[in-house]
């Protein structure tokens, strides 16, 4: 049943032209950072030369690129994420789903799958683009996958939440719009501590990603991912459950 | 033998805040039964049916669909129903096929037979030749096809649709009772209307629906006479005088409509058209033509709801 849902969601996403079209922009722009990275590197790459134990294309290219990746799908995701269940309740096509024999569980999993496996995609785009890298020099694979983790990581976190949000209300673009503002917040929280050790930090979902980025991965950064993930889908199955008592 | 029960709902209540848009609600169906919900706007119709399918929890009471109760094990009793709210729901962006395939599959019809199911509900909805058009670009009488289609592609014993003609042309009307009609010989069938041409055509019985309160319920050709004195208007070639219509046993009164036709009120219990028309034979009269005085199902309704206190 999950499943038939996640299915029949990512057909949606791709018949429509603006998700074909984003995507292709998506990858422009990324194609974009990752020419301007690289050219940036090769200038300097005669200095790093004399530097004993000199970080290597990987770390200097691979991981800032998913750095600003992570950046650029914490705007898009929103988007996508925007229409899971504020567009059902407009249309009222919810009624479709809860009069069917399916769970709430199984009603919210299915959507969280669909943008999950559509977060795949790209994050898989960008990967095999950077890994073309290998032709020319030695790249470090367990720092690229390890980045492409994290990034699917965090951007289950960023979907997780966009999909709360618009089980909120009824229209896609309040949806859109507060999951922005959050995940936007939550990146300030991150960026604007000066102490890496604070509180406020860890609640930051990017600040956790950190560590995947520089290639480490920590039992208390999946711990939390695997909290915030958990939670926010509890949350939606209940505000979608709520949809038969308070309708 | 009489039919099986497929839907029982008992004492079904349903508030919002402090006001009781439905109250006590008990229903019964039979398989091959077509039920009317008639009532004003905003009687508790559509809340009734939502609590059918499990989309609205109900407050208090029970129900029963196919022997599963709905609420303990929703499951198994949401897969013997099939639903079209008010307002159809349709993913406009996709096709019709695979819409409907979508429908099937989220109401556990096994792989392989989905394609005869598919192919069977098209055909039941006149919906053949349109299965790759995107649903967003038909016609409304057709999106409402495509809603019924929906509901009955897993073949539900118990049928629940809300309005399912509200805004379809005349000849889309037709079709789509003759469609409801035929569902209803195999299936049970609830509908929700307040159309009341509708309930005189399909439904085998009627429930009125007034505050969220069934206050009427019999079956339609009952509904017709309500209230009514029966009676018929008889026409005789060559009439007898009068007093020897008046002497029939049963016939309460007597009027003269013209020279050749007569209007007999008489009493409830008595079949006192067949006896008018056996004497009619042996005397001679000529009879032409009897017709039954039924109130319009219009007047029968007014009467009904206004009888009710507010």
């Amino acid at each position: 049943m999950i499943f038939t849902i996640a299915h029949k969601e990512f057909r949606s996403l791709f018949s429509a032209p603006s998700t074909w079209l984003i995507l292709g922009v998506l990858q422009f722009i990324f194609a974009w950072f990752f020419l301007a990275r690289l050219d940036a590197y090769l200038q300097v790459q005669t200095q790093l030369a004399m530097v004993a134990n000199a970080p290597g294309a990987t770390v200097s290219v691979v991981a800032p690129l998913f750095g600003t990746l992570a950046l650029v799908m914490m705007m898009l995701i929103p988007l996508f994420t925007m229409r899971l269940l504020a567009e059902e309740r407009r249309n009222q096509t919810l009624a479709l789903l809860l009069a069917a024999p399916i769970s709430s569980g199984q009603i919210v999993l299915g959507k969280f799958l669909s943008m999950v496996i559509f977060n795949i995609c790209i994050i898989a785009c960008s990967t095999i683009m950077l890994s073309i890298l290998g032709l020319g020099t030695r790249l470090d694979f367990g720092l690229l996958l390890t980045n492409a983790l994290g990034l699917l990581l965090l951007t289950a976190c960023y979907t997780v939440l966009g999909l709360y949000l618009s089980a909120l209300t009824k229209q896609p673009i309040v949806a859109a719009m507060s999951a922005i503002a959050l995940s936007f917040g939550m990146w300030l929280i991150d960026v604007g501590s000066s102490d890496s050790g604070s509180a406020m930090r860890a609640l930051s979902p990017s600040a956790h990603a950190q560590s995947l980025n520089s290639g480490f991965i920590f039992s208390t950064d999946l711990l939390f991912f695997a909290l915030f993930i958990g939670a926010f889908l509890f949350l939606t199955i209940r505000r979608v459950n709520n949809n038969r008592l308070y309708a | 033998m009489t039919a099986p029960i497929t839907l029982s709902v008992r004492n079904l209540s349903r508030r919002y805040g402090k006001r009781d848009i439905v109250k006590n609600v008990s229903l019964e169906l039979k398989r091959g039964e077509v039920l009317g919900l008639l009532g004003h706007n905003g009687a508790g119709k559509s809340t009734t049916l939502q609590m059918l399918t499990g989309v609205l929890t109900p407050h208090s009471g029970e129900i029963d669909i196919c022997g599963f109760n709905l609420l303990r094990q929703p499951d198994l009793a949401k897969a013997c129903i099939g639903y079209l709210p008010e307002t159809p729901p349709l993913y406009r962006e996709m096709r019709v096929d695979d819409f409907l395939v979508f429908a099937a599959k989220l109401h556990r019809v096994a792989k392989n037979s989905l394609h005869n199911a598919l192919a069977e509900a098209k055909q039941s909805c006149g919906l053949q030749d349109n299965g790759n058009k995107i649903i967003g670009t038909l016609s409304k009488g057709y999106q409402q096809r495509v809603g019924i289609a929906q509901a009955i592609i897993h073949q539900p014993s118990v049928i629940i649709l809300d309005e399912p003609t509200v805004g379809l042309d005349p000849a889309q009307i037709r079709d789509i009772r003759a469609l409801i009609r035929k569902l209803g010989d195999s299936q049970s069938v609830i509908l929700s209307t307040h159309r009341l041409s509708e309930v005189e055509n399909i439904c085998d019985r009627v429930e009125i629906m007034q505050k969220g309160h069934l206050i009427y319920g019999d079956s339609s050709a009952k509904m017709q006479v309500y209230g009514h004195q029966p009676g018929f208007v008889v026409t005789l070639l060559t009439p007898p005088p009068l007093n020897e219509l008046n002497d029939i046993i049963g016939v309460e009164h007597v009027e003269p409509l013209s020279e050749t036709r007569f209007r007999v009120m008489h009493t409830a219990d008595m079949n006192t058209g067949a006896v008018l028309l056996a004497l009619a034979a042996e005397r001679g009269w000529q009879p032409q033509q009897l017709t039954p005085i039924k109130g319009t199902i219009e007047d029968v309704y007014n009467r009904i709801t206004e009888n009710e206190p507010a």
